[in-house]
């Protein structure tokens, strides 16, 4: 039973946090949004030069063999300042499928993703499957030469930046059988792929994509083209952890510039933070904090568990009180700091965004909730 | 990190479950599950098991009996007994005085109390609590006057848990009238026979009368009895209520009556099938049951920060369990309750056990009424929240 980072892991969070400390601040946030594509390809260089784009690859696939602590510390640290780069996308979801790929599809691309010349999107979601990663009609024909894939995805995280998307289409079966669905890497210039790209709420970027009779190759298949969907239960598991620890980062900053604020704004001559309403929402909003990050580290902690059943349960666990706290602390936040928390120009808003999409992405805490009572509970 | 035991603490899990097994009366087990009161003789007997073992006071240091077991180990028993469930330590004496004693006592009260707490051949209550002292705990007004080899103490104490099977009350009276409140107060050891003390019963809101009032009307108290110096006495008692709150989270407890709801619910019929096999209901309890998850993890957090720093001042933090912790109890009581359905209605305080029909449910209403206390004592969660704003957040 031990919570302390290791020598290693601590020495991870200060680089990460120096570097996002001395070239990350709010209003070079706002330049970076800025720029085409909506994120920083210089900040992105920087990240494959301190190693951090191939932390959890193995050594022999050229990155550094680090585990999921590692990714939960650079996770937090994103969070914390509010990081609009497409890490999750990259690195932890085309990454987590690639991880599970063959030592062919790992090679033509894990080493362009670590030295930050290539990016991922995932195109998964569909008009009507909302949570449900078994949900696809998009679908995936076979040809002479490997696939043809037709349909429609939404709000796939950088999807307009991609080098390479991550589509899950129908090899067979009906549109919600868990059998039949594949996992295809398509490159994004591909004949017959359509993006429309776009702002997200919380200052992030994704796109629709229309795929039409667009070809590709056998081996573009991730595991077996007609029993995908195990691997895309456990990546999006490896999402969900690392939204976690994304969360508790943007919650700790939240909760630290709110609690700043309180004790500067003055009102009826005292600093508002003395008044007893407002301490008591502060410390729940602490509290909040604290116990989602308890559950953070629960879910990193279990990211290595071989049981996938009690890794799935153990993350919906998680993310449901991940959201609950997300949203009393981003809620809160706002409301310590009265009407310029409901502007565009401060931080606190901008917290409370991202925290909110946080919820709204890989399954919300009442989708969560339900797996886990269908699951007969958590505690024995 | 690593949240897995090692090899060496699933072993000693493994004998603590066994011992529990072999040792306690399957008869009080079922009562604690029951949700009912064990009487005073089960709470001695039991304790007196334990402490032949070597493990009435597992947490105290070792040269006054206790174990010298690592944090994670402490955590461990404490989990396994509460999850059993077998009857927790009485706090009063284990938990409360037993560390005053040790701590600020002189080698005379150690040699003569410690080993007859941890035996438990005396049973303490609390005298801190006053008509107009609750919160605002150092306005006290119950006062000791030194005259010779004796105080001569006077007034009146509250909310004094269990005091009926008392044989001694430690209380703060107040020593000094004119310096600031804090300053005047001093840690007395009285003995409930002594001449002055009457014990009047409160009834409580579930009809027991586990709460009592303590007057003294003139009660001599040898000077012998002080514990520490006079005057130093709220020292004493914020370093108690530190203790005090680190064990409040009471997260076996609550696994055990997660277990409890969900044979109930089994058993319950809603609509032809049984309750727990109601969405509905299977959500709110897993909703429970992973703020229950959070607790814990907490509290092993706070637990390894302090096997890794050391044992020093309890953690601002620990305020999160008093409050997560009996807000968690107070939830599955509710739920607890709405098992019952309508045989919550009956109000049977003496059952014999013959009606399978309301016996089960019976003692479940007064247990959801008599848990709203759990947010209000240790320092209620609203001062904890106090705590939080100021020892942590600096405001």
């Amino acid at each position: 039973m031990d919570f302390d980072l290791s020598e290693e892991q601590r020495l991870l969070k200060d680089s990460i946090d120096g570097l996002l400390k001395s070239s990350y601040d709010f209003e070079v946030r706002k330049k970076y949004r800025a720029e085409p594509g909506g994120y920083s390809k210089a900040m992105w260089g920087k990240f494959a030069e301190q190693g951090l784009l191939g932390l959890p690859f193995s050594e022999e696939d050229g990155g550094f063999g680090a585990g999921p602590i590692e990714t939960m510390v650079v996770m937090e640290a994103l969070g914390r300042n509010l990081v609009v780069e497409p890490y999750l996308d990259t690195v932890v979801i085309g990454g987590g499928f690639l991880r599970r790929g063959s030592s062919e599809q790992r090679a033509a691309h894990l080493p362009r993703i670590i030295e930050g010349s290539k990016s991922m999107a995932f195109a998964q979601l569909e008009r009507g499957s909302r949570y449900d990663l078994g949900d696809v009609a998009t679908s995936a024909k076979k040809n002479a030469a490997g696939y043809v894939l037709n349909g429609e995805k939404f709000v796939a995280g950088h999807g307009d930046t991609a080098d390479t998307l991550i589509v899950t289409a129908r090899t067979a079966g009906g549109q919600r059988d868990a059998k039949g669905i594949g996992v295809f890497l398509v490159p994004a210039n591909a004949k017959g792929v359509d993006i429309r790209g776009y702002e997200t709420q919380d200052g992030s970027r994704a796109a629709d994509i229309k795929l039409t009779n667009v070809e590709i190759p056998a081996d573009a298949v991730i595991g077996d083209a007609e029993n995908g969907l195990p691997i895309v239960e456990q990546v999006a598991d490896d999402a969900r952890i690392a939204l976690c620890a994304e969360a508790v980062g943007a919650m700790e900053e939240a909760l630290k510039i709110s609690v700043e604020y309180i004790k500067e704004r003055k009102q009826f001559g005292v600093a508002i933070g003395s008044f007893q309403a407002l301490q008591h929402r502060a410390a729940d909003m602490f509290t909040a904090m604290e116990t989602a990050r308890s559950m953070s580290y629960l879910a990193s902690m279990a990211s290595g568990l071989t049981d996938l059943d009690e890794r799935a349960i153990t993350v919906a666990a998680a993310k449901v009180q991940i959201g609950r706290s997300a949203r009393f602390v981003g809620q809160g936040g706002v409301q310590l700091h009265g009407g310029i928390g409901v502007t565009m120009e401060y931080k606190i808003g901008h917290y409370f965004k991202r925290l909110t999409m946080i919820e709204q992405q890989f399954g919300d805490a009442d989708f969560h909730l339900s797996s886990v009572a269908r699951a007969g509970g958590l505690i024995t | 990190m690593d949240l897995s035991f090692t090899a060496d603490e699933i072993a000693f899990r493994d004998e603590v479950r066994e011992f529990f097994e072999d040792n306690l009366d399957p008869a009080v087990r079922a009562k604690l599950m029951a949700t009912r009161h064990v009487s005073k003789d089960e709470q001695v007997s039991w304790q007196r098991v334990l402490n032949r073992k070597g493990w009435g006071v597992p947490h105290w240091p070792v040269e006054y009996g206790g174990t010298g077991w690592s944090a994670a180990k402490q955590y461990i028993f404490l989990e396994e007994l509460q999850k059993h469930p077998a009857p927790p330590p009485l706090p009063f004496g284990v938990n409360m005085v037993g560390p005053v004693i040790y701590t600020f006592g002189n080698d005379a009260q150690k040699k003569h109390y410690l080993p007859r707490i941890a035996n438990m051949d005396d049973w303490w209550c609390q005298g801190f609590s006053e008509p107009g002292a609750g919160s605002d705990l150092a306005s006290l007004k119950t006062t000791a006057k030194r005259k010779g080899d004796v105080y001569i103490v006077n007034g009146q104490k509250t909310w004094t848990t269990l005091a009926q099977h008392a044989d001694w009350i430690f209380c703060l009276c107040r020593t000094d009238s004119d310096v600031r409140k804090q300053l005047g107060i001093s840690f007395l050891l009285i003995d409930m026979a002594s001449k002055g003390v009457t014990v009047r019963p409160i009834q409580m809101i579930d009809g027991g009368a586990e709460i009592n009032e303590v007057f003294f009307d003139d009660v001599l108290v040898p000077a012998e009895n002080l514990v520490g110096e006079e005057n130093k006495g709220w020292d004493y008692a914020k370093f108690l209520l530190g203790h005090e709150r680190v064990n409040i989270a009471r997260v076996g407890i609550s696994k055990a009556r997660i277990r409890r709801i969900r044979e109930l619910a089994g058993n319950v019929l809603s609509g032809g099938k049984p309750l727990i096999e109601d969405p509905q209901f299977r959500q709110k309890l897993a909703a429970t049951e992973i703020e229950l998850k959070a607790l814990e993890l907490t509290q092993m957090r706070v637990v390894a920060a302090e096997g890794k720093h050391g044992k020093g001042k309890p953690d601002p933090a620990s305020s999160i369990l008093k409050i997560k912790g009996s807000e968690i109890q107070q939830t599955l009581t509710e739920l607890l309750l709405e098992v019952t359905g309508p045989f919550a209605m009956p109000f049977l305080p003496e059952v014999d056990g013959t009606n399978d029909e309301t016996d089960w449910a019976s003692p479940i209403a007064p247990t959801y009424f008599n848990y709203r206390k759990v947010s209000i004592y240790g320092g209620s969660n609203e001062i904890q929240r106090n705590i939080i704003a100021k020892a942590v957040l600096g405001l």
